[in-house]
């Protein structure tokens, strides 16, 4: 369900490298507690975000979310097609709902970011706040 | 179940099961089967029953046949809500009233204050468990399940009948602007009433919905939701409710002060706007016109059936007019949203 080969944030935006550019989606998770997706605002490329910034927003029915960047860096690409298609995030939100990629600043952030096993484990927990 | 849970009035609630659109939808087309077991009854009972009713209500519970609901507002002395309910007779001498989960203790207090009439007032919501059937097909899917002849009840009518072989209060309410049935019964029997019901429903569409789609579907049919489009500083007159309030019924709580504003004249207004681009206004942003903060949104969403991006906003009179363009500041942008006739959707009859 969540790659190991992606880092995640507690505020569950995932990010893959792959050399100096990283490309950031929210995870399964999310889109569950979000329920049906109807929009995202997303920036434009060129524009630049620190780590734990806000670079966009996505909308369901019934809430709207900050999306926040993993890690510093300038936007190199945009998914646009997600204008159109926002339910995409509900249905492959680590695949092809990716939403922008970005040339990370400084790569030692990602060291601050959860592994695959760490996010899992973390998720549990507030599952299980959730329930008690 | 697979239901997200929310707690909402110290309730431990259902927001979406399936997910709030096609639940929404399977309403529309279909049928929703939604456990509202949240929401308050309180019951009147003695010879004075309907001047207690009387008194602390605004529409006509003189009006009510026996086996009729009709829903009202729960006034304060200055004319604003307490609470807005269902008012059923069940007899001259016996009110049952439905109202919101969260105010249901305080509708309690404020009726046992005011009850100069030495009836018994009693806060019952702990006796029932309701489930709204709501949809083109509730009915169909109810009557499988009850002897009572359905189709002969009229909406907004009642009657007491089992269901699935539990004695339950029927009646042709619900909060989604479909038709449907709301049965109110002892908890005991919930389970197995929510489970047989999901059942029989499911080769017809059913799907069990939770208060995501409940409050979609109430805003797609322009219906008030306390603590949102009313509350205890709005009106009947301001929230377009005048038809639940019958001043020429006799004294109420609250009358004086309506009477008044009646006569001057509202300055602000409830309206149903649509935006006008793919921006979605929420509960609580600021309505501007001429760059000048109007009113706030009361309650704003997706539509999941009309495919647009509607709300509920009270602003200036002036402002009210079908096709009348205002803003609403979303997240710092001035989105452009048109003033709309209510209801935003109406089912076909």
């Amino acid at each position: 369900m969540y790659p190991s080969d992606y880092r995640y944030t507690r505020e569950h935006e995932w990010i893959q490298v792959t050399g100096e550019t990283g490309t950031v989606g929210i995870t399964d998770y999310a889109q569950h507690e979000l329920g049906d997706v109807v929009f995202v605002e997303l920036p434009k490329v060129g524009a630049r975000f620190a780590a734990s910034q806000a670079f966009g927003t996505v909308e369901s029915v019934k809430a709207v979310s900050e999306i926040y960047c993993p890690v510093s860096g300038e936007v190199l690409e945009v998914n646009t097609a997600l204008a159109n298609a926002p339910e995409t995030i509900n249905q492959d939100p680590h695949g092809a709902a990716w939403m922008i990629k970005i040339r990370l600043a400084n790569a030692k952030e990602l060291d601050a970011l959860m592994d695959a096993a760490g996010y899992q484990a973390y998720i549990a927990e507030k599952q299980k706040e959730a329930s008690a | 179940m697979g239901a997200k849970m929310v707690n909402f009035g110290g309730w431990d609630m259902p927001v979406e099961y399936s997910g709030i659109i096609s639940e929404h939808l399977a309403t529309r087309t279909a049928v929703g089967l939604f456990d509202v077991s949240h929401m308050g009854e309180i019951e009147i009972r003695g010879p004075r029953a309907l001047d207690l009713v009387q008194k602390v209500t605004c529409n006509n519970a003189a009006k009510l046949a026996t086996g009729q609901a009709q829903y009202s507002g729960l006034m304060t002395p200055e004319g604003t809500f307490v609470d807005d309910l269902l008012v059923h007779k069940i007899s001259d001498t016996h009110y049952f009233l439905c109202v919101n989960a969260a105010n249901q203790d305080k509708d309690f207090e404020h009726i046992r204050s005011h009850n100069t009439f030495g009836v018994e007032v009693e806060n019952a919501g702990v006796r029932y468990t309701q489930l709204a059937l709501q949809g083109p097909k509730a009915l169909s899917i109810l009557q499988s399940f009850t002897k009572i002849l359905l189709m002969q009840m009229k909406y907004y009518r009642f009657t007491f009948g089992r269901v699935n072989a539990v004695d339950c209060l029927i009646a042709r309410t619900g909060y989604t602007g479909e038709d449907g049935f709301e049965i109110y019964f002892s908890p005991e029997h919930s389970e197995k009433m929510w489970f047989d019901l999901l059942e029989a429903g499911k080769p017809e569409g059913l799907l069990p919905c939770g208060l995501g789609a409940r409050n979609t579907l109430r805003l797609e049919a322009c219906m008030c939701l306390y603590g949102h489009e009313i509350d205890d500083t709005t009106t009947v007159w301001e929230a377009n409710l005048s038809w639940i309030c019958k001043i020429d019924k006799g004294d109420f709580l609250g009358r004086a002060v309506l009477v008044r504003q009646k006569e001057r004249g509202v300055e602000r207004t409830l309206v149903g706007f649509e935006m006008q681009d793919r921006l979605i206004a929420r509960d609580g942003f600021p309505v501007l016109a001429a760059g000048q903060h109007v009113g706030r949104v009361t309650s704003g969403s997706p539509a999941p059936f009309l495919k647009k991006n509607i709300g509920m906003a009270y602003v200036p009179v002036k402002l009210s007019a079908p096709g009348t363009e205002i803003q609403v500041n979303i997240r710092g942008n001035q989105a452009t949203a048109r003033i709309v006739p209510t209801p935003f959707y109406k089912r076909a009859r």
